[in-house]
């Protein structure tokens, strides 16, 4: 479904070019789970936006369902690290948003959408909350909202970019239960950038890890625990104890001096 | 969802009873204040007349006095207006291109440190004394407060809003329409509340020169025949008109911007 061949990304920054992503080889299967891992300033969101089609690549190709990206797909979805909904509109008519911006759609297309956009939200838990604003409602369902807007076209690929780290621990984990339910619904192929290695176990097919400066490919892990995987009460601890421990393991390996100030948690 | 420390609620600050009544009381106690000095003081009503005084002198003439401030009035809505429909474009414009701001900018600058009083009689010499010379006196004191906000408003748009945007392959006009004029709206706002209050300055300043209408030339010649009281009807009036316009713009924000309640 994705594919990326050598793939490396050059930024011109005031302190001279800086390497962001080097060589990277990754072919991501139809419907799969993949996740990204690794520090800060290791690329992760870079080569995320790359897929989306809102960078070109520097070198390499990057392929989407056979396709040379060349800007933004609309089988494509992005989702962000903030919920990134328009204030003024309502739930509902958040979700709605990628539907009403494709001119493509007729009035029967839309009716069909609105159903579907009913439908998403009952899934997260959000009925009742379709006519709210934004500012109504708790981080943990704005991020809600957002994973509505970006299912609501029934995307082929889901891109997220730490969808659910500027939210508190117990929401996050319970956003991440639900991104697993909704996933085994779903034939969606979703890459998914994290530094939570919890997330990235729960969740994942396989595990990029990226090491920091430039961002290469460190190892690719694959993850073989059955679902429903869930965290806590598991019948599979000693699996996810391993792999949580290779992982770190990865992470903390050949670290760089270097530590980049910390652009993961940007200021509300 | 801003989590800073609030101050203290109460009925004061959350009733809407409390809204209307508290500016109510700050009046009185003013007016009150006021009264009691002029009888306290025996300040003689051609230095500072009694709020009864000035009262009284409104009911002598009212038809007159509201129709000058019906002149007032007009000079200000359509100065406003123009600057808005001026403004705004301009400030659209400047946001676009980096060259242009470069441009204008300066320029933008100069007009405004311009005392506008001291080209009122310029005004009077290139437009006549008709009721351009007012309105284009308005159109300049409100025009900058306009554009300085719009552009301001329309350079806060998140960055994830935008990159949404992009993702969701929307076009330039869609950009522009959904997501950033509708983001800057609260602040061109802001700029509309600061200017309408400059816009009746405006429009006195505009008739105290060539004018034979209106509520600056009733002040102009209520000081040339020293009725103190006169002065201060028509310096009521025209408070009292900047404050309803004020509030009318505030509702209209309030009707048309309900989402934009919650950030402030």
């Amino acid at each position: 479904m994705i594919r990326l061949d050598g793939v490396g990304q050059v930024f011109d920054g005031r302190e001279g070019r800086v390497t962001a992503l080097e060589k990277i080889d990754l072919h991501v299967r139809g419907g799969e789970f993949v996740t990204l891992i690794g520090r800060s300033g290791c690329g992760k969101s870079t080569l995320l936006r790359l897929i989306a089609g809102l960078l070109p690549p520097t070198s390499g190709a990057v392929q989407v369902a056979g396709e040379p990206v060349t800007g933004p797909r609309r089988d494509v979805s992005f989702m962000f690290q903030r919920p990134a909904l328009l204030p003024w509109r309502s739930v509902l008519s958040n979700v709605m948003l990628p539907v009403e911006i494709d001119k493509g759609t007729g009035d029967r297309g839309k009716a069909a959408y609105r159903d579907r956009a009913h439908q998403l939200l009952e899934l997260v838990g959000l009925q009742g909350f379709e006519r709210r604003l934004p500012h109504e409602l708790s981080g943990g369902m704005q991020q809600r909202v957002s994973l509505c807007r970006s299912l609501i076209r029934d995307p082929q690929v889901m891109l997220m970019d730490e969808p659910f780290s500027a939210l508190d621990a117990l929401t996050r984990t319970e956003l991440s239960e639900e991104l697993q339910r909704i996933k085994m619904e779903l034939s969606t192929t979703i890459v998914f950038v994290t530094h939570s290695i919890e997330e990235a176990v729960l969740l994942a097919d396989r595990v990029v890890v990226l090491t920091p400066r430039p961002g290469r490919m460190r190892e690719v892990v694959d993850i073989d625990i059955p679902r429903p995987r869930s965290l806590g009460q598991n019948a599979h601890l000693t699996e996810v104890a391993a792999i949580s421990g290779q992982l770190h393991a990865l992470l903390a390996e050949k670290e760089s001096g270097e530590v980049r100030p910390v652009d993961e948690v940007r200021p509300r | 969802m801003t989590r800073r420390t609030m101050p203290r609620r109460t009925w004061l600050t959350d009733s809407p009873v409390a809204a209307v009544v508290l500016p109510i009381i700050g009046l009185a106690v003013a007016i009150g204040l006021w009264w009691g000095a002029t009888i306290a003081f025996s300040i003689q009503p051609y230095l500072l007349p009694s709020p009864w005084d000035v009262v009284v002198k409104f009911f002598e003439q009212p038809g007159y006095l509201l129709q000058e401030t019906g002149t007032s009035l007009l000079e200000t809505i359509e100065g406003f207006l123009l600057a808005i429909v001026i403004g705004v474009p301009i400030a659209l414009v400047i946001v676009r291109s980096v060259v242009l701001e470069r441009l204008v900018y300066p320029l933008l600058l100069m007009v405004n440190s311009i005392p506008k009083v001291a080209i009122a009689p310029l005004l009077v010499i290139w437009m006549g004394f008709g009721q351009w010379p007012k309105v284009v006196m308005v159109l300049l004191m409100c025009f900058f407060p306009i554009v300085i906000s719009t552009a301001q408003g329309m350079k806060s748009t998140p960055t994830e809003l935008v990159e949404l945007m992009r993702s969701l392959n929307a076009s330039r006009a869609q950009e522009f329409f959904k997501l950033r004029l509708r983001y800057a709206m609260p602040q061109i706002f802001t700029g509309f509340k600061v200017a309408i209050s400059l816009a009746v300055i405006g429009s006195v300043i505009s008739e105290f020169v060539g004018a034979t209408k209106g509520l600056g030339y009733v002040i102009q010649q209520s000081g040339a025949s020293a009725d103190t009281t006169l002065a201060f009807a028509a310096i009521t009036l025209l408070s009292v008109m900047s404050i309803v316009l004020f509030y009318a713009l505030v509702l209209l924000e309030h009707w048309l911007l309900p989402w934009a309640r919650e950030k402030r």
